[in-house]
């Protein structure tokens, strides 16, 4: 691997693991909301 | 069919956006639009965090079989200009990554939709996923010159799915809006595929104007407009609706079997810019708009008292 693809991989690695980390974090959110109502009794 | 794709995308890591592009975010559109109105048109309440979850749970469903879809047709695509530069035919991704991030996303969708709205609406969910990814794309799509007709099935889903999380159950009106969609599909469809004919003729898919020619497929697009009538008038015939959603309905049929006359009348002539299909095509998208937004502002009137 060339120093410049290199830098491609860890580019796209590192991108990638930030939209995983946010969609991680958005259903840890989610689900507490969803359980919040379900044991509210509104579901 | 799954064996022959190009293997390129071995060694550097997808891009995170190719991912997304595999769900097709444009025909998500459409998905979003038709279950947030089956979910506000439908009788009842829902906690807007269910609600929300109900939708997103619909298009991940709707993205897990897209990406599902486009695994196994790589080759397919890759034949025909539309789609040759997707992440698999464009050689962007591997195909078992495609593979696991389709069973992933529809998995998930369903395990959602089950868990904090109801399991009928996570068993239609189901079904709609195995409807488009497996009876409709590997098994009837490359067999049967009506594929979209039983594609336009897949599309039905999400209205009936949103109505069903809210009521929790089954009955005429979402079928009706369910039928509406499965009706509307091929007129809309045809239309493309009368100006798109030589790429589909080339993969060898045995679409309607390839098979059985243009004159069958315009005639066709003449029935099931006329089919569609009666059936998008229905809700307001039934008593499901007031005349609001039924006086649009009734101007958006008409125009729309209008606009399908001269395509059914006509024949393509050598040098043709095929102006009345495409104008009957992009009709047709903003018919489906403009009768689900119709559909949802004649229920949340009656829901707030505003008519009888």
């Amino acid at each position: 691997m060339t120093p410049e693809e290199e830098k491609e991989f860890l580019r796209r690695r590192k991108a990638r693991n930030l939209v995983v980390a946010g969609t991680l974090l958005f259903f840890v959110i989610l689900f507490y909301a969803i359980t919040m109502v379900r044991i509210g009794g509104q579901g | 069919m799954a064996s022959t794709a190009p293997q390129t995308a071995a060694t550097m890591p997808t891009e995170w956006r190719d991912f997304f592009t595999l769900t097709k975010p444009r025909v998500m559109t459409l998905v979003i639009f038709t279950a947030i109105c089956g979910v506000l048109a439908a009788p009842g309440s829902i906690h807007p965090v269910i609600g929300f979850t109900a939708i997103l749970a619909i298009a991940m469903g709707a993205g897990g079989s897209a990406v599902l879809n486009q695994w196994w047709e790589a080759d397919i695509d890759a034949g025909m200009k539309r789609t040759m530069n997707r992440p698999l035919p464009g050689g962007r991704m591997r195909r078992e990554d495609a593979r696991d991030f389709g069973i992933f996303l529809s998995g998930v969708s369903i395990v959602l939709m089950g868990l904090a709205v109801g399991w009928l609406a996570a068993a239609l969910l189901l079904g709609a996923i195995i409807y488009y990814a497996v009876i409709y794309t590997m098994w009837l799509k490359p067999r049967t010159p009506q594929n979209i007709v039983i594609g336009g099935g897949a599309g039905a889903f999400p209205p009936l799915i949103g109505w069903v999380a809210v009521t929790g159950e089954i009955t005429a009106m979402p079928i009706l809006l369910f039928a509406i969609i499965f009706f509307w599909t091929p007129p809309h469809f045809w239309a493309l595929a009368l100006f798109v004919q030589s790429d589909y003729a080339k993969v060898g898919i045995p679409m309607l104007p390839v098979v059985a020619g243009e004159k069958a497929t315009r005639n066709q697009i003449m029935l099931y407009t006329l089919v569609l009538a009666p059936i998008a008038i229905a809700p307001w015939a039934i008593g499901g609706t007031s005349w609001i959603y039924g006086s649009v309905a009734v101007v958006l049929s008409a125009l729309f079997v209008v606009l399908a006359m001269p395509v059914f009348t006509r024949m393509r002539a050598e040098v043709d810019a095929m102006t009345p299909e495409k104008t009957l095509f992009k009709f047709s998208i903003v018919y489906l708009f403009v009768l689900f937004a119709a559909l949802v502002a004649d229920r949340v009137a009656a829901y707030q008292g505003w008519i009888a």
